[in-house]
């Protein structure tokens, strides 16, 4: 259980955290044929355009409604409506994402019924969805924009059905999870003949891989066919705290049941998990699995001599903080120090003594006797002041290659963090030299003798 | 105010491209009108910010929203030789609260725990939109904070949404030209002290140029505003002359420092081998014009013949590799032919060149080296591109970041040459570094692999079994 503290400085220094709108931009990079759009000063999407093409090393779509002083002033509904012909003229996308920011929601522009009105005026857009997310930037964080992303795309375009097809399954997955995160649950469902549905997909979209052709919208990712009838699945798994509102719109609206799994790095997640699909697809859990959790189990032998009381500082968003700080926890190692960017249900049961929503100052000054920093990439400069060592968690990591095909999720993801976490701990280990053991008083004593 | 400042700015009678313009024109300002749902680039904070990091011991405090600061900090490629405070990143964070109370408060404490905690030599305050809307007066608090902690706290107010990165570029200068230059007085000058403006030492670029300067007893007594401290460019109106690098950038910063302070200056670039010569020697011209020793022109030339040659030299091993070798060059234009010229001269070829941002002048000095037929290129979509290159019109594409993947995709070889840039690409020594760096590109071995069809995409289907 953890005192949960918001930490009370005036200035935010080295920001952990990172933007709404952009949280949920990137929610939109998972939907198939998308162009997600800011509503806010071309700025706002610069920024959030050059985040994700440093993380992902990939084109991203990413439009803005380009916003300018004139038109923040006295409101910019038609800036979305221009926006939205521009983008279909030039783009031809099936979906386009829209995400407020803090410039649009200062004076407060009715989206929605604008949306409303814009589109009974346009019959020849009929073929396009236009959702809409209200993310203001001066209000929580990335994983909040994305959550309520998810929960209106849910809302804005799964069809309300009572219909049931057995063997078909829902994955609703938070940001914290990478494309090779979803690329094993892909495999795992399959592995168990069940047809999974994921929302959102960044596995088609963001997984660095070489088109065919040119596209100006997201290159793949969940089909907006394939989401509206996702009403039609058997079961809903959500990965993450922050899924549940969207897996709660999808009941609502379908009547269909969910889990929510709030993280799947350890052993007993994935074995929750694995229990979860054989039930539903009736089928015995396969050899392979079998053999990946003793492998998991017999690394779990090998490496918890490095883990056993090591101090780890962690700075991340609340789910992923969950995920490391729970399974580092089961591992034996101590979470001496836990920085996070926003509220969440899972604060307060976070092992560790305290939790701070707060900044990486916040984080370097708590985590002086650690043995290992983890963090994004923007940790860089307090690892190195500290002179620990440095594992990059999250997004954005750009300094370094593969941050979307690293693996955490399974039994496989887990063993190979273990393995990862582990090296970098046993790298570290210091090297015993013969004033390691003082008695009490030391030198003070031994002087005494010599003058006597 | 702000409205007076952007007028000015946009009225800047040293800019090549606004002496062109009708008073109606000029009036409308520098920027095409940004269309909705067709709009990329950065806005004024971000240029603004872009100008004014590299001076490396100041904190940069951007009062706004966490977007602001917390999508952007720590991602620009200025280096510093001292203090890495320019890299920390300081912001208000602004919450609903300060929404709809006001963040001036907010705003005066994080100065206030800046110098507590950090004590630089100045606080430099970022307006952004959301405190712009809602009328936060940054002015005033800098001036209460200057007051009262007995420090310079800045205000620079370049809000997103008054334009792009270009206006911002120019509103950062205009606000180190009202509350810094002049400020304070050098311990010490010489007849061979000079102002650098408009170069952000990205990559250490200016430390490519430093040794050749230091070599003929100039002294930079503030770069403007790459690898700068703070103190220097509050006393940099005692320099003798000055040199403009990036014509667009900073020139309001360059004219009016010769209309305040006599600091004759001149426009010039350090990119390509006859540019920086150009460059010294004007340097070397201006500060004899002021009085420094005639005796400077002549170890200019001996230095200039020496590094010239030098860099020729080394430049000739690449000449087999690279010559006839298709270069598409994309690079907003600015100067554009400088690098042209350098890369004709190892036999390479430049099929295209942008030129959105170029002036009149510019194109035609393009024509002059690059013939009547010139491709040059206004503005490219990226579907365009990836065409262009993918139909193989190019070996290679010189480009910033925003295309990078258009040419990676399309298995082109491609070298970035904007300012997200890793490595260093001015002075003699940066030739030699770009044209190493586009024959490793253009030979790095994986081209030929990724070329090839997987066999049993093939035409001719490889025979595996006995």
């Amino acid at each position: 259980m953890a005192t949960v503290t918001v930490s009370h400085k005036a200035c935010t220094v080295n920001p952990l955290k990172m933007s709404q709108p952009i949280g949920g931009a990137l929610a939109f990079l998972g939907l198939a044929q998308c162009m997600p759009m800011l509503h806010g000063s071309q700025g706002c999407t610069a920024f959030g355009l050059v985040l994700f093409v440093r993380h992902f090393r990939e084109s991203i779509p990413l439009q803005t409604t380009a916003m300018n002083e004139v038109a923040t002033v006295l409101g910019g509904l038609d800036n979305i409506g221009n926006a939205i012909l521009n983008i279909q003229k030039r783009a031809n996308p099936r979906i386009i994402g829209i995400c407020s920011t803090g410039v649009t929601e200062t004076k407060g522009d009715d989206v929605d019924g604008y949306l409303k009105s814009f589109q009974a005026a346009h019959p020849e857009l009929d073929d396009l969805a236009v959702v809409y997310v209200s993310t203001p930037d001066f209000q929580d964080a990335f994983q909040d924009g994305w959550s309520k992303a998810v929960r209106n795309m849910v809302d804005a375009l799964v069809e309300p059905t009572a219909a049931r097809v057995a063997g078909q399954v829902n994955f609703l997955l938070g940001s914290h999870l990478t494309v090779a995160d979803i690329e094993e649950l892909r495999e795992m469902a399959a592995a168990f003949g069940l047809h999974a549905t994921f929302l959102p997909d960044l596995s088609g979209s963001l997984d660095g891989h070489i088109p065919d052709d040119f596209s100006p919208n997201t290159l793949g990712g969940a089909g907006l066919d394939e989401i509206r009838t996702m009403g039609e699945a058997e079961l809903t798994i959500a990965i993450g705290e922050q899924m549940r509102p969207a897996a709660e719109a999808l009941a609502r609206k379908t009547g269909q049941p969910y889990i929510l799994l709030e993280r799947l790095t350890g052993l007993e997640p994935n074995d929750q998990l694995l229990d979860c699909l054989a039930q539903l697809s009736d089928a015995p859990v396969p050899e392979k699995y079998r053999r990946q959790r003793s492998q998991l189990m017999d690394a779990m032998l090998d490496g918890h001599f490095y883990f056993g009381g090591k101090r780890i500082a962690i700075g991340a968003e609340p789910d992923l903080l969950w995920t490391l700080a729970t399974w580092l926890t089961e591992m034996g190692a101590v979470v001496a120090t836990a920085v996070t960017t926003t509220q969440s249900p899972l604060l307060e049961q976070m092992a560790c003594q305290e939790v701070v929503i707060g900044d990486l100052e916040d984080l370097e000054a708590r985590a002086t006797d650690c043995d290992l920093l983890i963090t994004h990439s923007h940790g860089r400069q307090a690892a190195e002041h500290l002179g620990i060592p440095f594992l990059r968690m999250g997004l954005p990591i750009f300094d370094r290659l593969g941050a979307t095909h690293r693996l955490t999720v399974g039994y496989r993801g887990t063993r190979d963090l273990l393995f990862e976490v582990g090296n970098l701990l046993m790298a570290n280990t210091h090297e015993h030299h013969p004033e390691s053991w003082p008695l009490p008083g030391g030198d003070h004593a031994r002087s005494q003798i010599a003058v006597g | 105010m702000l409205q007076n400042k952007i007028q000015e700015v946009f009225n800047e009678p040293g800019c090549a491209k606004n002496q062109t313009k009708s008073d109606k024109e000029r009036k409308k300002g520098c920027a095409k009108q940004l269309q909705p749902g067709a709009a990329a680039g950065g806005c004024a904070f971000d240029g603004a910010k872009i100008a004014l990091q590299p001076i490396t011991d100041v904190a940069h405090l951007v009062h706004g929203p966490i977007a602001c600061e917390g999508n952007s900090w720590d991602n620009r490629g200025a280096k510093s030789s001292g203090s890495r405070l320019y890299r920390t990143g300081f912001t208000t964070d602004i919450n609903e609260l300060d929404v709809v109370y006001g963040g001036e408060k907010h705003l005066f404490k994080s100065i206030k725990e800046i110098i507590d905690k950090y004590d630089p030599p100045a606080v430099f305050v970022y307006q952004t939109c959301v405190p712009a809307m809602i009328g936060d007066d940054i002015e005033a608090v800098c001036k209460a904070a200057s007051a009262k902690f007995a420090k310079p706290v800045i205000p620079i107010n370049a809000p997103g949404f008054v334009g792009a990165k270009n206006l911002g570029n120019k509103l950062a200068g205009e606000a180190l030209l009202d509350y810094v230059i002049g400020t304070e007085e050098p311990e010490s000058t010489t007849p061979y002290d000079i102002n650098i403006i408009g170069e952000y030492n990205l990559s250490g670029e200016l430390w490519q140029v430093k040794p050749l300067l230091e070599h003929l007893g100039i002294r930079i007594l503030a770069c403007i505003s790459g690898d700068a401290k703070y103190h220097e460019i509050a006393q940099s109106h005692r320099a003798r002359a000055a040199m403009m690098v990036c014509s667009k950038a900073m020139i309001n910063i360059a004219r009016k420092m010769e209309e305040r302070y006599q600091i004759p200056f001149f426009e010039g670039s350090f990119y390509g081998i006859s540019d920086t010569s150009e460059s010294l020697r004007e340097i070397s011209r201006l500060l004899v014009e002021r009085g420094a020793p005639a005796e400077l022109l002549e170890r200019t030339e001996a230095l200039i013949q020496r590094e010239e040659a030098r860099a020729w030299e080394r430049l000739a091993a690449y000449k087999p590799r690279l010559r006839g070798k298709r270069v598409l060059l994309i690079t907003g234009g600015v100067k554009s032919w400088s690098v042209v010229a350098a890369l004709q001269e190892v036999g390479m070829e430049v099929v295209g060149t942008s030129v959105k941002k170029s002036t009149a002048e510019d194109k035609e000095r393009i024509k002059e080296i690059m013939g009547q037929d010139a491709h040059m290129i206004d503005d490219m979509t990226p579907r365009e591109m990836y065409k262009m290159l993918s139909e193989a019109q190019a070996d290679i594409m010189l480009s910033g970041g925003r295309s990078q993947f258009v040419a990676l995709k399309a298995k082109v070889p491609w070298l970035d040459i904007n300012q997200e840039r890793h490595h260093a690409y001015a002075g003699y020594e940066g030739m030699v570094d770009l044209v190493r760096e586009i024959d490793k590109a253009l030979y790095n071995p994986i081209w030929s692999q990724l070329r090839k069809a997987a066999p049993w995409d093939a035409r001719e289907a490889a025979q595996w079994l006995p």
